[in-house]
């Protein structure tokens, strides 16, 4: 409808609608978006795929034979594999406790569960280092009588992501099923169906898409956690790397071609990151109504 | 059967099981970690907490890590109405583009921003070179950091602005139109006033995860004490140096902050809510 | 399969939503439950199908105690006011998703269900839209698939919550007459709920009127309509007019005089006439009757409608006259209602004026008019 409008402006330049700007302001804005997020987000993304080619395709290419580089793609698929499941466990149980009852407090849980995304990623590293570091009795005695180590070491990579990724699937799901109501399911139990067979084959169909789009962004954020991640693995090499913290490794050495490493990884990243928001944005125009209408941020 | 109730009875089955696992899995991985951080803070005596949060260091990074968090989120309101408006109100070629390509820094791992924006602005870099014949430095001041924090933080007050002028009705603009309003009177009384909500959220939002930022800042901060030092990373300095508790002290105040502003930002929902209705 | 109510309370937060409420439906009625927003009859619906918990009473299936029992076990066919069809599977699936869920023990073979899915779409008359998803039939479609899927478990009793409340007037009269073959076919005991007393009437073996959680009146469309049982039901079935009055002595008084209608049930005290507009006859002279000066005169359809102020309190009450008359306003008018019935104290009669003397004030009950309310909404195409 919009486009018709717009349409309509252009066949009748002389009568303008009461409620638009005249052509040359609405021109200067379109201009300024155009020139703010160019500057801000078009050009940085652009330059970290010139630079991993700057020394052109070959030695772009043989950062992934580095036996490091190996080890931090693994690592990081291996944690998001775990970090992601969890979460996607705990945001269905959530979202149908939240959703599909009424119980003092719900807002307060809700709350609750968005604190991560307010915590700074360092401070989420912190909190297991202070909790389960070798220097704690927690930490000691996982130490000395199992010989498991958490903090410094794969286990605790994962808690950290699990951490500053434990909201997005729960707050996809909570406001798309509180929509929904209750009113399908009290239907497939009327018609006999078990509680586990109204889960499966009523509730989770209706909010597949949505279950979906959560899980695309926790993923996106596992794989990509930066700060929880450096604090708690003690970055040994080979080892607790993920793939953004080999990227730092890589970009403090001052060698042209660990720059040209370092933007190679980046550059894998950054293509994920357009394969999220291709799908985020594919997902958002073909299932909108399928999927929870608020969505502010993060 | 008149025994105390917690929730209202319902004839759908599974409360207890999930209940119970969102309790269990939100206590062992956020709520006992973050108050074992407090806990770990009440080891300090008075004297020790308050020499940590009085120190010049601690003192130059505070300032720096909310002096250009405030400013970013400020410019991030202005770009982020700005943006908002442009792509609900007209209708042009790679408006669709555009709109997708706003979460680029949600989607974007911090790291990458980070050495892509340090590279840009360093002097030999695309942008830093352009000022350089100027004598002015980008990266490794806080002009830099400033960068980096709008980088990320862009997106959140587009996204709360947009949906509220989506669904602004046209016929109020209209109705003011009719009554006499000049353009401008109309959107500074009549458009601007019910977008105040979205902006105040999209603005908390933008500027808390700008005071807990690290990755995307790290690298074109340059880190010099008491310069370009933000807060996050005195904290990994305090944790590499083996000081927890003055590392758990920062972090402490930060939490704190944070839930100030999440607190912030709840009130304003209820307040609007109240004021302009529910959606 | 007969159903019995027995002294069943509801409570919504301490809020009682439904308050000793007995009813016996028998074996293959079809019955409407019937009251205004609120009045607790979706509430009674949902307790018959196990969707809410009773708080304290009983619900009988025969001579069945169903009153702890879940609701899969309850075996009942449920229609929802918002059909609630599973959007994501065909209308074969939807039908059969009742027989799909059962243990593997007695769940007949797909193609069985299937088989079952064809013949319950015949019988709803969408024979070849098996394959259709719910987004693709319209408003009326979709009720007679959400009516063939509750039918699919053979169910002991059918329920449905406002069937036709989504519809608009067209589809609803259509499928008011296919609900009642549907009933008269398969022949089980069927409670619906409804809001609309013309549905109620219409459809109804028996209709039961729901008020504040508590029955008002059972009965047939005749009964509820010709011997109402309180004002309230009155007042909500048909056009009503209301006039209040005094009972003395065995006669009804409006003011000091007389109407000529003796009434030795009332105890003496203030009391409220009840007439049917239309049900009156003109008169000549007032010996014994209402008289009054027109106030306002309009044409409705088929008739003409009078307002007439009554008395030296002034109230007003509405007549109903053949089109043809040419009583104008400022002419005074006599009348005699040729049934009526009065009921002790003012407004809806449960809460007796504590005044003796008949004051001045809003004694007149605000005429309801659902059937007018009704008209309106199908003029506008609503």
């Amino acid at each position: 409808m919009a486009d018709v409008s717009f349409d309509a402006n252009i066949a009748a330049p002389a009568v303008q609608s009461s409620t638009d700007e005249s052509a040359p302001v609405r021109i200067a804005l379109i201009a300024l978006t155009v020139f703010v997020l160019a500057l801000f987000l078009v050009v940085p993304l652009v330059s970290i795929f010139v630079q991993a080619l700057a020394m052109g395709i070959g030695p772009a290419l043989s950062t992934f034979r580095d036996p490091e580089a190996i080890s931090a793609i693994l690592l990081t698929l291996l944690v998001a594999a775990i970090a992601v499941p969890c979460n996607l466990l705990f945001g269905i149980a959530a979202a149908w406790a939240i959703a599909k009852y009424r119980f003092p407090g719900r807002a307060f849980l809700v709350t609750l569960i968005d604190l991560p995304f307010s915590v700074s990623p360092v401070v989420a590293g912190l909190v297991y280092v202070l909790l389960l570091g070798p220097f704690t009795p927690i930490g000691a005695w996982l130490l000395e009588d199992y010989g498991v180590r958490i903090i410094f070491a794969v286990p605790g990579v994962v808690l950290a992501t699990i951490f500053v990724t434990f909201p997005f699937i729960a707050r996809e799901l909570i406001p798309l099923m509180q929509d929904q109501g209750t009113g399908d399911e009290e239907a497939a139990l009327s018609l006999g169906a078990s509680g586990w067979q109204t889960f499966r084959h009523v509730t989770l169909p209706n909010v597949k898409w949505a279950l979906l789009y959560g899980v695309l962004l926790c993923n996106a954020r596992a794989m990509g956690e930066f700060g929880a991640v450096a604090v708690i693995s003690g970055k040994l090499r080979g080892e607790t790397v993920t793939m953004p913290l080999q990227i730092e490794l890589y970009y403090q050495e001052f060698r042209a071609l660990a720059q040209v490493s370092a933007f190679s990884m980046a550059a894998v990243l950054a293509g994920l990151a357009l394969v999220t928001l291709a799908i985020k944005t594919w997902l958002e125009w073909r299932y909108a109504d399928q999927l929870a209408a608020t969505r502010a941020g993060h | 059967m008149a025994r105390f109730r917690f929730r209202q009875p319902s004839i759908v089955p599974g409360f207890g099981l999930t209940f119970g696992f969102t309790v269990f899995y939100l206590s062992l991985i956020v709520l006992i970690p973050i108050a074992g951080l407090f806990i770990k803070t009440f080891e300090l005596d008075w004297a020790s907490f308050q020499r940590i949060v009085t120190g010049p260091r601690f003192l130059a990074a505070l300032r720096l890590s909310f002096g250009a968090s405030l400013l970013a989120a400020l410019f991030n309101v202005v770009v982020g109405v700005l943006i908002a408006w442009v792509l609900v109100r007209y209708r042009f070629f790679a408006r669709k583009l555009l709109d997708a390509i706003i979460d680029l820094p949600f989607a974007l791992p911090t790291a990458v921003a980070g050495i892509a924006l340090t590279s840009l602005y360093v002097p030999s870099g695309w942008i830093g070179q352009l000022f350089s014949p100027y004598g002015i430095t980008i990266a490794y001041t806080p002009v830099g950091i400033w960068i980096a924090l709008v980088f990320i933080g862009l997106p959140f007050v587009v996204r709360t602005v947009q949906p509220v002028l989506e669904d602004f009705n046209r016929e109020v603009e209209e109705a003011a139109a009719t009554l006499g309003a000049p353009r401008r009177t109309t959107i500074l009384r009549v458009v601007a006033p019910p977008l105040i909500p979205a902006v105040l959220t999209g603005f908390s939002l933008a500027f808390a995860r700008a005071v807990g930022e690290y990755g995307s800042v790290i690298f074109i901060a340059g880190n010099i004490p008491r310069q370009t030092e933000i807060l996050p990373l005195l904290i990994v300095f305090r944790l590499e140096e083996r000081e927890y508790a003055a590392a758990a002290a920062i972090a402490a105040v930060m939490l704190s902050v944070s839930f100030l502003i999440l607190l912030t930002i709840n009130l304003i929902q209820v307040w609007s809510d109240r004021r302009f209705g529910n959606g | 399969m007969e159903l019995s109510i027995r002294n069943v309370r509801k409570e919504f937060d301490r809020f009682p939503a439904l308050d000793d409420v007995s009813l016996d439906i028998r074996s293959g009625e079809l019955i409407a439950l019937l009251g205004p927003s609120g009045s607790g009859k979706t509430t009674l619906l949902r307790l018959i199908a196990g969707l809410e918990f009773l708080t304290s009473g009983a619900i009988l299936f025969g001579d069945d105690d169903a009153s702890r029992k879940s609701v899969q076990e309850r075996n009942v066919g449920f229609v929802f006011q918002h059909y609630a069809l599973f959007r994501h599977m065909t209308v074969a699936d939807n039908i059969g998703f009742g027989l799909k869920v059962r243990p593997a023990a007695s769940r007949p073979s797909s193609a069985e269900i299937r088989r079952r899915a064809v013949e319950l779409l015949d019988l709803v008359q969408l024979s070849g839209l098996a394959n259709r998803y719910p987004s693709q039939l319209s408003g009326g479609q979709r009720q007679r698939v959400a009516l063939a899927r509750a039918l699919a478990i053979e169910p002991r009793v059918l329920l449905l919550d406002e069937p036709f409340g989504a519809l608009d007037a067209q589809v609803r009269r259509e499928l008011r007459r296919w609900l009642r073959e549907i009933h008269d076919t398969t022949g089980h005991t069927t409670v619906f709920v409804t809001h609309d007393q013309e549905e109620a009437l219409e459809l109804a073996d028996r209709v039961v009127v729901m008020s504040q959680g508590q029955i008002e009146q059972v009965g047939t469309a005749d009964e509820v309509y010709d011997s109402p049982v309180s004002p309230f039901v009155y007042g909500f079935i048909g056009d009503s007019s209301a006039l209040p009055v005094r009972a003395e002595y065995g006669q009804l008084w409006l003011a000091d005089r007389a109407l000529g209608f003796s009434e030795s049930a009332l105890a003496d005290g203030p009391a409220t006439l009840y007439f049917r507009p239309h049900d009156i006859e003109l008169t000549d002279g007032c010996g014994g009757c209402i008289a009054g000066v027109v106030v306002a005169s309009r044409r409705v359809a088929g008739t003409r409608r009078l307002e007439i102020e009554v008395g030296g309190d002034r109230h007003r009450v509405e007549i109903e006259l053949p089109a043809g008359h040419t009583a104008g306003i400022g002419s005074r008018v006599a009348f005699r209602p040729k049934r009526w019935k009065a009921f002790a104290g003012r407004q809806e009669g449960d809460t007796p004026a504590p005044q003796t003397e008949p004051e001045p004030g809003p004694a007149l009950e605000p005429l309801r008019q659902p059937f007018g309310a009704r008209e309106i909404m199908l003029a506008t195409g609503t």
